[in-house]
């Protein structure tokens, strides 16, 4: 096997890793093989469980193993291969040479050191600089990855940032040492758009500074349009294509990178349904042409009865402070919100993190106790309600939350989950009954009704976030609040649930607030939309007059932040066989 | 953090009265009293003992005039000592349980923490397994089979150590009921400490830090067991508390002048002021070593201080 060239400074080849799992092994990454050019950045794209992530772990040696173990190829790195250093050898590379930005900024940082801390450790570690310097250098750094005040901010905690913030102090680390490769593993999926849109440009700005190559995994293909020279799809731990990013985006080879394309909601059309990779890539790896289904305009919903009235709604949150705990200021996190959802209709409620945007959903459910106001749903005075008759009233209102990992029981199946409900909300149905309805539910989300005695861990995020959905339906709702319900999941997935959600609605007749950061999901599944920033709702009109004529300066700087590299022409569907 | 303690010591002065007051009216409700005994007295000396003690009053008076003395630190005159205080008798019992609950629970966090990193750095494996065993013998065996075990061994047959008695704690008279007291809380403490390790072992900031470079055991004593300890942290509180105040049986095995007997002769004895003593004891330390555990936690895990070092987030 050849080693590097000149021209590239890392070549990954034949590289295949095996998981265990059970008494199977499992491929997580098969033959894969491709160059990082010196000073050029090169995307990985795929879905979660592709092997995106275990192939950048592999790189630096970090495969868990076991369970996982390296069961071929080469990785060539300075006319070494990495697969067969020492540990010790390759600790010397690990954060000096190659280093790695990770997904999760929140969970990614110890908890319990200092940020700056944890940055002077690489530098003392690698450059063996003294404390003086090494604190000296942090501080330079924190400037330099655009972090405001670094004498405070290194002596502060992770928790005291942003994620924002957080993801800069994980790039600051990476980069303290200069490294040649910069690996970035989703470093924007857990971010708000306009903090997306900050720390991509600051990546750019570094990697033409530093002329380091990086290598930028994503499930998200517009996230790296400005960003990546080339891009590598996989799909299912094989490489399925690999071009040049514009080639990509003008003409994918491929129909899962077709798919990839196609199914993230852009803002200039709205069509009906989202196209998924599904429509593009058969079950079993042949090509297929899609139905494109024409857009068509929205239907006026506001015709329809008003289901939902807020009325000056405010929840703020006391901060307390002194001796005796006395109240001395409040976050307003809704401040004041008034507005109406009528029957049928999705209201989308866009803002950036801790624009009060799920405190709102939440107290509208009267899940959070409202300072003032009053919400009214069907007539009815939510705030007004017995507890008694607040639990009768909840059968009419769910909610789906974010996290489809965190927020199902992990030690009950996903038919204890399902009957749960119906167990409180109708008591008299024997135990047959709710079995035959969990069933029919799990068929409703599309999923394999046989596995009602499993686990909420044995299934992937998409199929969870079904899950959840199936549960708030379970007591037959008239509305439901979907609080960053797709936010958790990769592009092909999100089109996927979108899709469902529509057709929920279409079936039901159900009315949905649907709460995301993302505008442009929020363009393609809302009537109307409010945007929300600092408690108050400062925007609210019909989806698209919000898009193509923004009254408010924040909302167009939420439209500015959204990823530009949607293609300019979008797959015909003409289709050629699979490359790899 | 002052704001912390002064309001937790202020916090304090109520929960103790609670305490005092419980405790005076629940041993008030036992049948007997402090001075019956198999032979019966004559009622002229019955009603001098009831006058000297005060017993001869009203419930309510007494409780009083017991709140008053307290307040002013005299914790009152033993029933069953004659010719001494509850404030001597603690003062002679506390030293020795806190001298040896001191070393027991040093002892058993080092022991502690250390069996269970090696544990969770073998995870199923077969140092993990040992260490796993030896912990579930050392909860589940009582003290009493423990201490004479020891005794035979140690100080019967190879002679290395006394047998018991205290001489002033010397060193050597400190061992064996030191090991004895510590043993379940090594094990309940290693336990503590593999679970929780292994939990932060698979968070992503360890990832981070193996990206980094930084070596395994720097990974582990490091970045790891510092949040692993917190668990520990809330659990030495109590644990604190009940090795310092002293064990009976200990005390009895090994002959020691501690505090523990206390507890039961008193009871037992219905010598109202010593258990009264011995409880606000035990409430104070409670009380102390909560407060200090909060302390240790909040500089331990920055995450439970309410601060505004960073400013303004955002």
């Amino acid at each position: 096997m050849s080693q590097t060239d000149s021209n590239s400074l890392l070549r990954i080849a034949d590289l295949t890793v095996r998981f265990r799992s059970g008494h199977a092994d499992m491929t997580a990454v098969s033959q894969l093989s491709f160059d990082i050019p010196k000073g050029q950045t090169v995307g990985l794209v795929g879905e979660s469980g592709s092997g995106k992530s275990v192939t950048a772990l592999s790189i630096l040696g970090l495969i868990p193993q076991p369970p996982g173990h390296i069961a071929g190829g080469q990785i060539w790195f300075q006319d070494q291969d990495l697969l067969a250093l020492p540990e010790k050898a390759l600790r010397r590379i690990r954060g000096n040479d190659i280093a790695m930005v990770f997904q999760e900024p929140m969970t990614s940082l110890n908890p319990v050191f200092r940020v700056g801390y944890q940055i002077a450790e690489v530098l003392r570690l690698h450059l063996k600089l003294n404390k003086k310097q090494a604190w000296q250098r942090t501080l330079e750094l924190l400037d330099w990855v655009g972090i405001p005040e670094p004498q405070r901010r290194a002596r502060a905690y992770p928790h005291e940032l942003s994620g924002g913030q957080k993801q800069r102090v994980m790039i600051a680390m990476a980069i303290a040492c200069e490294p040649q490769l910069l690996i970035c593993d989703e470093p924007t999926t857990a971010l708000d758009v306009t903090i997306q849109q900050q720390v991509l440009e600051l990546l750019q700005n570094l990697q033409r500074e530093l002329a380091m190559s990086m290598l930028f995994i994503t499930h998200d293909l517009a996230v790296i349009a400005d960003l990546a020279d080339e891009v590598v799809v996989m799909y299912r731990s094989e490489k399925v294509e690999q071009a040049a990013t514009a080639d990509i985006f003008r003409q994918a080879q491929h129909p899962y990178s077709q798919g990839l394309l196609a199914c993230r909601p852009k803002l200039h059309d709205n069509p009906k349904r989202l196209l998924t990779v599904a429509d593009f890539l058969g079950p079993d790896g042949q090509a297929k042409q899609p139905v494109i289904e024409a857009a068509a305009p929205k239907p006026d919903k506001t015709q329809q009865g008003v289901l939902l009235e807020v009325r000056d709604l405010k929840t703020h949150f006391p901060l307390k402070s002194g001796l005796f705990g006395r109240v001395n200021d409040h976050v307003k996190a809704v401040d004041g919100v008034s507005f109406q959802v009528h029957k049928g209709e999705t209201l989308g409620l866009v803002g950036e993190s801790g624009c009060g945007k799920t405190t709102l959903g939440r107290t509208i459910l009267n899940l959070q106790a409202p300072t003032a106001g009053q919400v009214h749903f069907d007539g009815i005075d939510v705030f007004a309600q017995n507890p008694k008759q607040m639990r009768q009233l909840r059968s009419r209102m769910q909610i789906i939350f974010q996290d489809p990992y965190a927020s199902l029981n992990p030690r009950m199946t996903i038919g204890q989950a399902l009957m749960e409900p119906l167990r409180i909300h109708r008591p008299d149905d024997c135990q047959a009954l709710r079995q035959e309805r969990a069933v029919s539910l799990l068929e409703q989300v599309e999923l394999n009704p046989d596995h009602l005695s499993r686990f909420p861990h044995e299934f992937s995020g998409g199929q969870r976030q079904r899950i959840s959905i199936a549960r708030a339906l379970a007591v037959d709702p008239e509305f439901i609040v979907c609080d960053e319900s797709v936010s958790a999941l990769d592009v092909s997935v999100q089109a996927q649930v979108l899709n469902l959600l529509l057709d929920l609605q279409e079936q039901r007749q159900l009315t949905y607030i649907f709460i995301s950061h993302d505008l442009s999901v929020v363009n393609f599944i809302a009537d109307r939309v409010g945007v929300m920033n600092q408690g108050r709702i400062v925007e609210l009109n019909t989806a698209k007059a919000i898009y193509h004529n923004p009254q408010n300066a924040y909302t167009q700087k939420l439209l500015d932040a959204i990823p530009k590299g949607e293609p300019k022409i979008r797959p015909k569907g003409q289709t050629t066989g699979i490359i790899t | 953090m002052v704001e912390l303690v002064v309001k937790r010591l202020l916090w304090g002065i109520p929960v103790l009265w609670l305490i005092l007051t419980l405790t005076f009216f629940l041993l008030r409700l036992a049948p007997g009293g402090p001075f019956d005994q198999d032979r019966e007295l004559s009622p002229a000396v019955e009603q001098l003992i009831a006058e000297k003690y005060q017993l001869d009053q009203s419930l309510p008076v007494q409780y009083a005039q017991y709140l008053k003395r307290v307040v002013s630190g005299d914790l009152g005159p033993s029933f069953q000592y004659a010719d001494l205080t509850v404030n001597q008798l603690i003062g002679l019992g506390l030293p020795v349980s806190l001298q040896i609950g001191f070393w027991a629970l040093l002892l058993a966090l080092l022991l502690g923490v250390a069996l269970g990193a090696v544990a969770a750095l073998y995870a199923n494996r077969w140092p993990d397994t040992v260490a796993m065993l030896t912990a579930v013998i050392g909860i589940s065996t009582p003290n009493f089979v423990i201490a004479p075990l020891l005794i035979l061994w140690l100080a019967v047959h190879w002679q290395w150590l006394p047998v018991g008695g205290w001489s002033g704690g010397e060193w050597r008279h400190l061992v064996l009921p030191v090991v004895t007291l510590s043993l379940p809380y090594i094990a309940a403490i290693a336990r503590l400490v593999r679970g929780s390790l292994l939990e932060i072992l698979s968070q992503p900031f360890i990832r981070t830090a193996q990206a980094k470079g930084v070596a395994p055991s720097r990974v582990l004593l490091y970045h790891a067991l510092r949040p692993a300890l917190l668990p520990v942290i809330s659990y030495l509180g109590p644990a604190a508390v009940g090795l310092m105040t002293g064990s009976v049986v200990i005390e009895q095995i090994f002959g020691i002048p501690g505090m523990g007997r206390f507890f039961v002769q008193g009871a037992l004895n219905r010598d109202y002021t010593l258990v009264l003593g011995v409880v606000l004891v035990v409430g104070v330390m409670m009380l102390l070593f909560n407060l200090l555990v909060d302390v240790l936690y909040r500089w331990v895990d920055p995450r439970t201080v309410p601060t505004d070092a960073a400013g303004a987030r955002g």
